[in-house]
């Protein structure tokens, strides 16, 4: 049944309203003109040191000594895989993405689940909850820095009242527990967008498909594997393609919390890269973020190939 | 609906988003005790969950012993023209790129989501280079001119998906009764597009209200420091002042909390409706 698009499925919305045109020379060039100030500012400060950056990897370029920035070939990245933490750097790197992006999912699709029928102040609720996102990824790293600070802060206050320690945790002084600790952070972040992203896909599932359920004697569970999450898979599916890339490339939280420390064991790639950017090696950088980009396209094209055939006729 | 929900139903869903919802706001219910604590009694054990009494010392502080009053108003340019600029030039390229069907289009639209894909970092380094050659370093202009930059892409999508839900019969209409494409667009679909325009202008300026890397890496002046550069510059002195800290972050979340507030429908309609639609 999957490749069907269920009938009473809401029409994919803008295919009836226009058609896209073809047009004449004269309005050829308006459209030039049109698109012109966008690509000249994405052109000259985003792509050109996009791609100047990326021939640096193949270079000698440290910012602190420019005497010699002549061709190391793949230099860089052998000194980078040679580098004895670049394996933590990686393994920290996946437990970041896995371990925030699977709670926020879970607990974004029970919230959606419970937002989606309407209730008394469901929408002020909504506006509550959306404000993480109001904050800056770098404040909200300062703000659980503060409330797991070891001896004032409110984590380990609540947790002892609460009697699950006895002691205060050393948070964000052992390795383990930092990496704890930001990641509750970036879920705490990435809940909302989830819950707001999947409360929308579910609210575009008509409801005769419910009844229609219904009517056919499913019970809830029932109901929703075999009609919610079938047709709100395409969404989620891309939904979660762009968060995984999203928490990768998102240093800002770790950077406020710890800093990558203590003793850079709680980098990340993209951590790591400002940190090598910082101290001026700019080769060594620029070939971190080619493997970063390399990754996440060949992630992306395997998670596609995955994903795609469940919406095959559209 | 079909059928009633049960009470277990109904006490574990008020129970589920209760909870929800103290876990999202807490944090900002600490920073803001925090903030409001006289400056020695921070660090008192035990922990007050509301301050003994009302201090507004760390706010005051903020402003006569910090430059934090100048650092707001150059986030406020910066986010202002910036998003501004950003929101127009990309309305011109949304509008292109919704309604005409050109050779280069899916190029275009690739490279513009490639640019949310790629970590910007890789480009700090010579982004840093190049603004020293145009001698833009340290300047807020510069900082403005990126700031556009890397808000147009995202916005671009952002409004393609408005425009798209507007039929081409209005402008077309008003372009016969002989408006140029330009005026079309602003004396027709403007109008009728404005709350994805807001939404797409919010976002631009909480974008760039927001930003840390690349101000941290280009202003290093106060008199052109932004708020989240001052903010780094409290982390990198080994004690952090966490009274002043607090007292910043409520200074720099409730404006754009205040935004959001006000304008989250439209964010929530156009960030699902353009951006997964990609």
């Amino acid at each position: 049944m999957r490749g069907s698009k269920p009938a009473g499925a809401p029409p994919a919305p803008h295919t009836n309203y226009h058609r896209k045109k073809r047009f004449n020379a004269r309005t050829a060039l308006t459209l030039l003109a049109f698109m012109a100030p966008a690509a000249i500012f994405v052109g000259i400060f985003t792509y050109y040191p996009m791609i100047s950056g990326s021939q640096m990897a193949f270079r000698n370029w440290n910012l602190n000594d420019l005497s010699d920035t002549s061709w190391v070939g793949w230099g860089n990245f052998i000194a980078l895989f040679e580098n004895p933490e670049f394996g933590t750097i990686v393994r920290n790197t996946v437990v970041w993405v896995v371990g925030s992006l699977v709670p926020q999912v879970v607990i974004g699709f029970a919230l959606a689940l419970f937002l989606k029928r309407k209730f008394k102040f469901r929408g002020a609720y909504q506006a509550f909850i959306f404000f993480p996102w109001a904050v800056s990824g770098f404040l909200i790293g300062m703000l659980f820095r503060w409330m797991f600070n070891a001896e004032f802060g409110v984590v380990n206050d609540l947790l002892m009242k609460v009697g699950i320690i006895d002691t205060p945790i050393p948070w964000l002084a052992e390795p383990g527990f930092a990496m704890t600790a930001i990641i509750v952070a970036n879920i705490w972040y990435g809940v909302t967008f989830f819950a707001i992203m999947i409360l929308a896909a579910l609210q575009s599932v008509s409801d005769e498909m419910y009844e229609a359920a219904a009517i056919d004697g499913a019970g809830k569970i029932r109901t929703f594997f075999s009609i919610t999450l079938p047709a709100i898979s395409v969404t989620l599916g891309l939904t979660i393609l762009l968060r995984i890339i999203w928490i990768f490339n998102f240093p800002d939280i770790i950077w406020a919390m710890t800093g990558g420390g203590p003793a850079d064991q709680t980098h990340i790639i993209t951590t790591y890269m400002i940190k090598i950017t910082q101290e001026g090696d700019y080769g060594q950088a620029s070939a971190l973020g080619l493997i970063v980009v390399f990754t996440l396209m060949l992630f992306a094209a395997f998670y596609l190939m995955a994903v795609r055939p469940r919406k095959a006729n559209r | 609906m079909i059928n009633k929900e049960t009470a277990l139903a109904r006490t574990s869903k008020i129970i589920f988003l209760g909870l929800c919802l103290i876990v999202t706001i807490f944090p900002l219910y600490w920073i803001v005790v925090t903030s409001l604590k006289a400056p020695g009694t921070i660090y008192s054990l035990p922990l007050d969950y509301w301050p003994k009494e009302l201090s507004f010392e760390n706010y005051i502080g903020l402003f006569t012993k910090s430059d934090f009053g100048v650092y707001m108003l150059n986030s406020l340019l910066v986010a202002t023209v910036a998003a501004t600029v950003a929101t127009l030039i990309s309305l011109l390229s949304a509008y292109v790129l919704a309604r005409f069907q050109f050779s280069g289009r899916g190029w275009v639209l690739a490279a513009f989501l490639l640019t949310q894909m790629i970590p910007g970092f890789i480009a700090l380094g010579p982004l840093y280079m190049m603004m020293t050659n145009f001698n833009l370093v340290d300047s807020k202009t510069g900082l403005i001119l990126v700031y556009i930059a890397i808000c147009i892409p995202f916005c671009t999508i952002m409004l393609r998906g408005f425009f798209e839900n507007v039929p081409d019969a209005l402008e077309e209409a008003a372009m016969i009764d002989g408006c140029s494409r330009l005026s079309a667009l602003f004396r027709v679909l403007v109008p009728v597009m404005m709350p994805g325009i807001a939404a797409s202008f919010i976002f631009n300026f909480v974008n760039c209200w927001n930003e840390l890397f690349l101000s941290v890496t280009l202003m290093n002046s106060d008199e052109n420091k932004t708020i989240p550069t001052a903010l780094a510059g409290f982390i990198s002195s080994f004690n952090i002042d966490w009274g002043s800290m607090s007292a910043a972050a409520v200074l720099t979340v409730v404006p754009t909390l205040v935004i959001f507030a006000f304008a989250s429908k439209f964010i929530v309609q156009g960030l699902t409706a353009g951006a997964v639609k990609g």
